[in-house]
């Protein structure tokens, strides 16, 4: 009964939720009231939109030593995590069978166990940052907590789903994905989708000015 | 709800655009923008972390347009903004921050965290909850011309002055002329010299230019303090003198935020474009240096360095241009480990200079600039606002250093070869 549930309704219920929720919220961004620049502009702001949408994921000059480990323990979470989503074999297989109808080669276990050792202590390290550093606790929100939570819960779930040992373990998995596909829309998770409009507008408007960021 | 938290209330309301709903979805609170400002590096106080900085807009938007937000300011666990947030922000966001973008570089989802700054400034401003001195400098500036009080009488003073020492007329209402040179309050009573070398500079370079009694005046405390009404209003004056002189160009002079308001803000302020062309002095120099109209001779042999004031590089975009010019007229010329778009401020911008009670933060968060300039130890400063020329000026003595500072325009001027 409820695994039907999870399998089922739940988990088509926050499909739903997350495709409707991500789509509206990104809509109501791209479509909200923005004001023409009437100043003339000194280059074309669309190469600066585009540019900036990449080079943010390089630290700004001069920054990289005062921020070392939090570039570090972002780029050990965001990459452990894509790789743990998209390569670990149940997630190409369920995307194969589920959505895709294709399928492409799984990491090794191994690879796995990195990932996951990755993406774990990524995830610690800025957790730890949130309740310790002056700056990021007294900036940080209970949102930002609740998802740091729901995504430990997640990945912890997804690990102990691999053993493949007990059905209740992909079930709980399951479960906790699908409460993190229901909040995600709501929550500052969104700047997985966000950060793109974020970045291109401001590239856009440093880039008529013929800035380079 | 009194009167003046209910205006402030809806000109923040007001701010919330397409922009500020994408930056504000986005923010991670990593906190990486601390590390790039010198409010925070300085002090080390969480406080000032620029994001922190915009929390009222923040704390709006999160009641108004996300669903948490709005569920839980209907159960009651989340307060709305009072009075004493308003308070509260206020020397946060006027003394403890100078408006120099840098924290907009450095944002890994992209946040233009200046940006929703000054947005902040457009609410604290309405319900009145801004400093004293900028709210009389603005007055000065709406009632007189000029935040500092200078009226046409003392230009002219300053031209006869210059007249005097150069033997050469500065051109004042002349119609028809090509450009017409703006000034900053600061450059007519502290750095005349500016005007001296203009004179010199465009006589050699045969630039049609003039002043205008009517518009002298290029910095702009509408923007300062956060009101674009008043902006708007500043900046038609120029417009107005533009138009009556027929000119085809206006001259932004030496001062960060003045270039930023007529170059930038200014057709948004007053809501229709211009119909004439804004340049920088600094890009007008080296438009005229690369088409050869200006010659200048001579290499200043000590080490020397370019200050890049905010508004004019991070900000504006004007950053090839001092340094080829600086090139050019020194043998030695050295750049800070952090220049050009990612310079550090000199403290004193948006405003934060003419705040009295700021001072002591000022001159602390000058420790910045003081940590650059040890490491390069240089004999000149050179810089191309009147504001970061005497902000700095006070900070080197502050600290007992002894360098000197001196305008782009004015030390270009000293190179120039006399026809
Ligand atoms: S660096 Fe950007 S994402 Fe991080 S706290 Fe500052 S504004 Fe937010
Ligand atoms: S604009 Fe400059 S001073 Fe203001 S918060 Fe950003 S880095 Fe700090």
């Amino acid at each position: 009964m409820i695994a039907n549930l999870i399998d089922g309704l739940l988990w088509n219920i926050s499909l739903v939720v997350f495709a409707v929720g991500v789509s509206w919220k990104m809509l109501s961004i791209i479509f909200a009231k923005r004001p023409v620049d009437l100043s003339v502009a000194r280059a074309s702001s669309i190469p600066g939109a585009i540019k900036t949408v990449f080079t943010r994921f390089k630290p700004a000059a001069g920054m990289a030593s005062r921020i070392q480990m939090k570039i570090v323990a972002g780029y050990m979470f965001h990459l452990g995590l894509f790789a743990l989503m998209f390569f670990a074999a149940p997630h190409v297989r369920f995307l194969d069978n589920e959505f895709l109808g294709f399928s492409w080669t799984a990491m090794p276990h191994s690879a796995f166990i990195i990932s996951a050792q990755f993406a774990f202590l990524g995830l610690l390290m800025l957790w730890l940052y949130r309740v310790l550093d002056p700056v990021s606790k007294l900036i940080s929100t209970t949102g930002d907590h609740v998802a740091s939570i729901l995504t430990f819960v997640v990945m912890l779930t997804g690990c102990l789903a691999l053993l493949e040992s007990f059905s209740e373990l992909r079930l709980l998995h399951r479960f906790s994905v699908e409460l993190f596909l229901i909040y995600f829309p709501f929550s500052s998770l969104m700047h997985t989708f966000t950060f793109i409009p974020s970045r291109a507008f401001t590239g856009a408007w440093f880039g008529r000015r013929g800035i380079s960021s | 709800m009194s009167e003046r938290l209910e205006r402030g209330l809806n000109k923040l309301r007001a701010q919330i655009d397409s922009k500020v709903q994408s930056y504000f979805s986005s923010c991670v609170h990593c906190g990486i923008c601390a590390e790039s400002c010198l409010f925070y590096t300085e002090t080390q106080d969480p406080r000032y972390t620029p994001i922190y900085k915009t929390k009222p807009l923040h704390t709006l938007w999160q009641q108004e347009y996300t669903f948490w937000g709005k569920l839980s300011k209907s159960l009651g666990f989340s307060k709305s903004l009072t009075e004493q947030d308003f308070a509260d922000w206020e020397p946060l966001v006027y003394d403890g921050c100078s408006m120099c973008g840098r924290c907009s570089m450095v944002c890994p989802v992209g946040v233009d965290i200046a940006y929703i700054i000054q947005k902040v400034k457009e609410g604290l401003a309405a319900a009145e909850y801004s400093p004293d001195d900028l709210v009389q400098a603005t007055k000065r500036a709406v009632e007189i011309g000029s935040p500092m009080g200078v009226k046409l009488p003392a230009l002219q003073a300053q031209i006869r002055h210059v007249e005097e020492e150069t033997g050469m007329k500065v051109p004042i209402d002349v119609v028809g002329a090509d450009y017409l040179a703006l000034l900053s309050s600061m450059e007519i009573m502290n750095f005349p010299e500016y005007i001296a070398a203009l004179v010199r500079i465009f006589k050699q370079a045969g630039v049609s230019w003039t002043l205008c009694s009517e518009a002298f005046e290029a910095t702009n405390s509408g923007l300062q303090i956060g009101n674009s009404k008043i902006a708007g209003q500043l900046v038609q004056r120029v417009v107005d003198g533009a138009v009556k002189l027929k000119v085809k160009n206006v001259i932004s002079p030496e001062c960060g935020h003045a270039y930023s308001a007529i170059r930038w803000g200014g057709p948004n302020f007053i809501g229709k474009a211009y119909p004439f062309k804004v340049v920088h002095i600094l890009e007008l120099l080296d438009e005229l240096q690369q088409t050869g109209r200006l010659k200048t001779s001579g290499l200043e042999k000590g080490r020397i360095t370019f200050h890049d004031p905010c508004q004019i590089v991070r900000r504006g975009g004007v950053e090839a241009q001092p340094v080829r010019l600086l090139k050019s007229i020194s043998e030695n010329y050295v750049e800070m480990t952090e220049h050009g778009h990612m310079n550090w401020c000199c403290g004193g911008g948006g405003g934060v200079s003419t705040i009295e009670r700021a001072e002591d933060l000022r001159i602390q968060v000058f420790k910045r600039k003081k940590s650059q300039l040890d490491e390069l130890n240089v004999e000149t400063i050179v810089t191309a606002c009147a504001n970061c020329r005497l902000v700095m000026e006070e900070g080197l003595e502050h600290y007992d250093m002894d360098i000197p500072i001196i305008g782009m325009t004015e030390i270009i001027a000293e190179h120039l070869v006399e026809n």
